[in-house]
């Protein structure tokens, strides 16, 4: 019962992937040292940042706060697999370069994950509404502001694109 | 000849960068893979201070997966104190007592986090593993960690060959200060505390290194904002060429001062590790490492005062302030030097009379963090003017304005020695207008006579804070470019700064594209590749966009008069007759009649036949630029809060921001980076602080204790753009990276007081940060 | 910042967990939705040799409405249920208000109501709903079965009544009666961090309006989530105003000792209860008299 490694099965960005890991391995790491998917960024490593944020079954969810097991049988989605499937950038990442949303770019993959599901759930939020949901992620450099314009424009034209 | 015309210039542009990063394929330092890697962890100090009697690491060694165990013992060479990275400057009379680190320690520890050994090891689990059971002997001894008590005689002494804990004490002056306040009518006297906290870019630190025996070189990915300075650094500690080392800063999350060479033991440990194993090492710090492992700003305490004739003219300021410098001093007086010259802020100030004292204390190395010590004097010198027009009964916009600096008066030699060692020169200013466009923006009046009176008879306590700021930008020495046309018809560029988030992949685009006839997306810039680029400085005081920019922009220019000039040639006419249009030499008379850019690049690397004597091969230039001083940007900051009189929360209802930087190369990129700076100071105004125990302890290093503004904390802004061209490039630019930094709290402090009506009560806030307890407590007593 | 290495258990049934459970007791920790556990090891400051992981149970992934009108929340149930759930949202107002104070979404979509109870965190917000709705805790191991008070449950700083091999399988939150009217209010220096302090109130009126009970529990008041009994006590039998709810304030003041913390002084603290006191009270009355009890 008590296991040293952990064969995980998981589904990311709809490929499969088989890996045998140590248990402790947070998922983060996984994605990143074990998956090469290095868009996932690591700001932290004790859940506050946001930007390790990842889609896990549909839900965004702190992935240094998981463990690599976790990922077994889940459907997972990083910033690899936002873009449209001709890689173009999708509406939310266009928005994003429209109004200047990102400096570095490196707390960028937490956000577009987290305002994926957000608009999903809440495709006609207001200022306030788009404000509280980005408040897990932090981000240094921009001040916040551009990025809320971006996720404003982002929802108008996707219900526009409807 | 096709003069440049600003067709990019000056317009807001996408960034080229975005949607590598937009994607997940940027390339940051932690996402370097390499072959035979190796992950590196530290063993760090406990203690802020200690003496070492033995490391034992015997336990360590193992375990699995340990490759190397490096102590001080095994660094040869490597082991010696580490170079200053600024010396001191040339101020006469200065005291300056230079410590620097050693890479690991052996004996002694000064502070909490000083790294004493290094494990390689095959994962970075393992490492950290092996980190867990090296038993170091540390013997602890008494600390140093208060500002003022570390003056005391009884003082615990830091650096045991000293008598004193002062680092350094400097006085700069001009005019005679004594006589002055004997003259005045009102001399005003306060003490401040300032702090300032940690910059925490969302990356941390870290850096790769492979040493590639096959050709005898050493290659470096590193988060660093100084590629090039790096090299030299790590060049000097190793013996080594320089050109055998090669620097590759990608990607970099965020540097706001902390990532500028300070000899950081782990940068020069990793290369050299790299080499003695000949492989591949990485070390990523984490953010529990940052938080002691990377330098951070921190507190300053001025004894300030202000003499003022009945009008409320400046007759002289005096200030006497000591200033927490950590337990080395790598980076010389630049933070403290900062303080001192912005004190004196955007006023004419005849007589000064400046003394700091630098101290050694028990806790992390304080180098710059975005503002680097500006802050601590525009505080000092705002809510000095503030005190002061509330004792003469001046509007506080009033008093600010009989002061100012007057537009004819410039260059305005403030005839103190400034961090880049100049005497203190603004080039170009124009303060009045900034400052009755922000009263226009934010409706001083009505605010005032209406709705404050308005919202008062409702119970809301709603506030208002108005302050101006200068800040010295674009220094020295210097940085260069080049530009080459590619067979493509692309444009590339390679200089050799950092860049961290600045959009330099777009504003130097712009400036390109203007001379070559592309559009921004035409051009690459290639940064921080130390191969790429031999020569540079790097990004830092605000300096990337005027220095290197106008590098650019004459490597540019040049570039065009080459392709202009074979164009011309090739198209059979006068260069008078063609100008460069839609990425091709074109006639004036006849558009259609055309050369495409990479044809004339090919045809300018000609693999047959002679090339005219002294000409050179491709459409390339290489300039430099080198500013002969810095340039000073100004604005003014408008805030207008509301304070919950029971809790003390505040919530800012709206912030202006009317800035000069100068000529705009990009007016998105500016907003962006006022945004960010205004964020920080709202971190520093109110929320972010070091909290050190006695011994020396970090009490809140973590994310969740150590309060980052979010979303929910950081207002909209308004920015409103003045530009008054630069004198000392053609350009015109001044540099913003820092300045929405700086006036903050200084702006915060005055709204809150206004809104909770406290002159009134006899409270002034004298000391940031404030917290809603602080501002609890105060209004108790 | 990597944790130190573990064995790993993935038990499927509660019966299983258990056994692993009391077979290592002292070297085991279970891990639930890992919010509060997984940072701890990464700073290595909890070590744990076996983790046994209870995110594969699915039988305790509930969330019930018993006959009694009480409901049940199982194990791994996320806080994010207490969002969502409509079970939740109808019967218990407290706890849907509350939970949007607790962390972020992104923590919330991961983090378990039960996994915060056992944690015991005295700044958290749900312990002191807890103590405020008067809540039971089902614990049981391999061996034992048993139910705890809320009031019994919390028993210092990360301290529960949580004996051995016993795990906290689910909890109970009792059934509304009419008249009643909840409200959660707490300070935090920044949404979604703990409270600086907070205040769970469960007021019941009677038919004329004066108080007919009335249960006030903080946060970051005490070691643990904790009530004020006084100041409970002295609102019986009165109206429900501005000048009693002020009288109430006082005593809790009074009443409380709550440590320093980082961000906020005891003193600070103390005032921060008796406002929130005051404020909270007003909303609950509002709210019971207006009979609805659904959060604003
Ligand atoms: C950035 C951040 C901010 C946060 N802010 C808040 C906040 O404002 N308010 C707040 O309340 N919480 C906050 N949390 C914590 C969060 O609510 C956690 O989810 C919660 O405290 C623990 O629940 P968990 O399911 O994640 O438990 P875990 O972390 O898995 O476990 C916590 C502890 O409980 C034990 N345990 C778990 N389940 C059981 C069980 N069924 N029986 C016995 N023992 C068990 C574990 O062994 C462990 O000791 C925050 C967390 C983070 C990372
Ligand atoms: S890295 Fe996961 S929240 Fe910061
Ligand atoms: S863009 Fe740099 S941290 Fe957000």
């Amino acid at each position: 019962m008590l296991k040293e490694f952990y064969t995980v099965t998981t589904v990311v960005n709809g490929q499969s992937y088989k890996r045998v890991i140590e248990p402790r391995m947070s998922l983060c790491d996984f994605l990143r040292d074990e998956l090469d998917l290095t868009g996932t960024h690591v700001g932290c490593e004790h859940g506050v940042c946001g930007a390790c944020t990842i889609l896990v079954d549909g839900l965004p969810v702190r992935s240094c706060l998981m463990l690599a097991p976790h990922a077994d049988g889940a459907d997972i989605q990083t910033i690899e697999g936002l873009a449209n499937e001709d890689g173009e950038l999708n509406v939310l990442q266009w928005a994003f370069r429209e109004k200047h949303a990102l400096q570095c770019g490196f707390c960028t993959p937490g956000f577009l994950t987290t305002i994926t599901a957000f608009l999903a759930e809440n495709p006609n939020p207001d200022r306030e509404e788009v404000r509280e949901a980005l408040s897990g992620n932090t981000c240094r450099c921009t001040g916040y502001q551009h990025i809320i314009d971006a996720v404003l424009l982002a929802a108008e034209t996707m219900r526009a694109d409807k | 000849m096709g003069k440049k015309t600003n067709r990019y210039f000056g317009t807001r542009q996408r960034r080229n960068e975005d949607p590598a990063l937009l994607t997940g394929r940027g390339l940051f330092v932690a996402d370097v893979h390499l072959s035979n890697m190796r992950h590196a962890a530290f063993v760090r100090s406990p203690f802020a201070s200690a003496k070492i009697n033995g490391i034992d690491t015997s336990a360590a060694k193992k375990l699995p997966g340990i490759v190397a165990i490096i102590t001080a013992e095994d660094l040869g060479e490597l082991g010696r104190p580490t170079p200053l990275v600024v010396p001191p400057p040339p101020i006469e009379g200065l005291e300056f007592n230079q410590q620097t680190q050693v890479p690991l320690a052996s004996k002694r520890v000064r502070y909490v986090g000083e790294p004493v050994a290094m494990v390689i090891a095959e994962t970075r689990y393992l490492a950290e593993d092996a980190t867990d059971v090296i038993e170091v002997d540390f013997e602890e001894l008494p600390t140093a960690i208060d500002l003022e008590k570390s003056l005391h005689d009884d003082a615990f002494i830091v650096h045991e060959d000293m008598s004193s804990n002062v680092a350094a004490r400097a006085r700069q002056f001009k005019g005679d200060y004594a006589k002055a306040a004997k003259a005045a009518h009102t001399v005003i006297k306060r003490r401040f505390t300032y702090e300032h906290g940690m910059a925490h870019p969302m990356e941390t630190r870290g850096i790769v290194a492979q040493w590639d025996d096959r050709v005898n070189r050493l290659f470096v990915w590193a988060a660093t904002q100084g590629p090039s300075l790096l090299r030299g650094a790590l060049a000097g500690m190793m013996g080594m060429n320089e050109g055998d080392i090669r620097v590759i800063a990608p990607f970099v999350g965020g540097g706001f001062g902390v990532k500028v060479l300070y000899y950081y033991p782990e940068e020069m440990l990793i290369p050299w590790v790299a080499k003695r194993l000949g492989c591949a090492v990485k070390w990523i710090e984490d953010r529990g490492e940052h938080f002691v492992a990377t330098v951070q700003e921190r507190g300053q305490i001025h004894d300030a005062e202000i003499a003022l004739d009945k009008n409320g003219m400046i007759l002289g300021v005096k200030d006497t302030f000591l200033h927490d410098n950590g337990a080395y001093n790598p980076y010389g007086l630049t933070v403290p030097l900062n303080s001192q010259c912005s004190v004196l802020g955007n006023y004419v100030i005849p007589n000064y009379d400046s003394t700091m004292t630098c101290v050694y204390t028990n806790k992390p190395i304080v180098g710059p963090f975005r503002g680097a010590g500006r802050q601590h004097g525009i505080f000092v010198i705002e809510r000095l003017m503030d005190i002061a027009a509330r004792e003469l009964g001046l509007d506080r916009n009033e008093i600010r304005r009989r002061n100012y600096i007057p537009h004819d008066a410039f260059p305005f030699n403030n005839e103190l020695i400034f961090q880049d060692f100049t005497v203190l020169t603004y080039d170009t200013g124009n303060y009045e207008p900034a400052l009755d466009r922000m009263l226009e923006v934010i409706d001083y009046k009505k605010f005032i006579e209406d709705e404050q009176p308005n919202l008062k008879a409702e119970g809301r306590h709603v506030g208002i804070g108005i302050v101006s700021y200068m800040e010295g930008t674009g220094i020295g020495p210097y940085e260069g470019a080049k530009i080459q046309v590619q067979s493509t018809g692309r444009v590339r560029v390679v200089t050799g700064i950092g860049t961290q988030g600045q959009s330099h992949f777009t504003s130097f685009a712009q400036i390109v594209a203007d001379h070559m006839g592309v559009t921004p997306e035409e051009v690459d810039i290639i940064t921080g590749d130390t191969d790429q680029f031999y020569w540079g400085a790097g990004t830092f005081a605000s300096r990337g966009a005027v220095v290197a920019g106008n590098a650019i922009n004459e490597a540019a220019e040049a570039v065009a008069k080459i392709a202009l000039e074979k164009g011309a040639e090739h198209l059979g006419c006068a260069i008078n007759d063609v100008a460069l249009e839609d990425g091709h030499v074109v006639t004036i008379k006849d558009t259609t009649k055309r050369v495409p850019l990479g044809e004339l690049a090919l045809l300018a690397n000609p693999m047959r036949g002679a090339v005219k004597p002294g000409t050179e091969p491709g459409l390339e230039a290489t300039r430099f630029f080198g500013p002969e001083r810095g340039t000073t940007a100004n604005g003014v900051h408008g805030v207008i809060v509301e304070v919950d009189p029971e809790t003390m929360f505040v919530n800012i209802l709206k912030y202006f921001i009317v800035h000069d930087c100068g000529v705009i190369i990009n007016p998105m990129v500016v907003d962006g980076q006022i945004h960010g700076g205004v964020a920080q100071g709202i971190g520093n105004a109110f929320y972010e602080k070091i909290e050190f125990s006695e011994s020396g302890q970090i009490q809140n290093a973590t994310l969740a204790d150590y309060l980052l503004p979010t979303s929910m904390e950081v207002p909209d802004m308004d920015v409103e753009h003045i530009e008054t061209p630069s004198a000392t490039n053609r350009l015109g630019i001044k540099g913003v990276g820092e300045a929405g930094a700086i006036p903050v709290a200084a702006a915060f402090a005055q709204a809150v007081e206004d809104a909770l009506d406290l002159p009134a009560k006899g409270i002034e806030l004298l000391d940031i940060p404030l917290s809603p307890d602080a501002l609890w407590i105060l209004t108790q007593s | 910042m990597k944790p130190a290495r573990f064995k790993y258990a993935n038990p499927k049934t509660l019966n299983d967990a258990l056994s692993l459970r009391a077979e290592y007791e002292d070297e085991s920790r279970f891990l639930a939705g890992g919010q509060s556990l997984l940072p701890t090891m990464a700073f290595r400051l909890a070590q744990p040799e076996i983790l046994i992981d209870l995110n594969w149970l699915h039988e305790l992934n509930y969330v019930r409405l018993e006959t009694s009108g009480a409901i049940r929340v199982g194990a791994t149930v996320r806080h994010r249920e207490m969002q969502v759930n409509r079970l939740i949202i109808d019967h218990q107002p407290l706890v849907n208000e509350a939970v949007f104070q607790v962390a972020h979404q992104q923590i919330r979509n991961r983090g378990t109501l039960c996994g915060n109870l056992a944690h015991a965190d005295p700044s958290s917000e749900m312990p002191a709903v807890m103590l405020a709705l008067e809540a039971r805790f089902h614990a049981k191991s391999i061996d034992t079965d048993r139910w705890i008070e809320a009031v019994d449950f919390f028993l210092g700083v990360f301290e529960t009544a949580l004996e051995g091999p016993e795990m906290l399988i689910e909890i109970e939150l009792p059934s509304m009666p009419e008249r009643i009217g909840t409200s959660f209010m707490e300070l935090s220096r920044r949404p979604g961090d703990y409270a600086m302090m907070g205040v769970a109130v469960v007021l019941t009126l009677n038919k004329d309006g004066t108080c007919a009970n009335c249960r006030l529990a903080f946060c970051n008041a005490s070691d643990t989530a904790v009530l004020a009994p006084k100041a409970m006590a002295s609102l019986v039998g009165k109206p429900v105003n501005e000048e009693t709810v002020r009288a109430v304030a006082n005593i809790v003041q009074t009443e409380l000792d709550p440590p320093d913390n980082i961000n906020a002084s005891s003193a600070y603290k103390t005032h921060l209860a008796g406002v929130l006191t005051r404020r909270a009270l007003l909303k609950a009355v509002e709210r019971a008299s207006g009979g609805a009890r659904a959060a604003a």
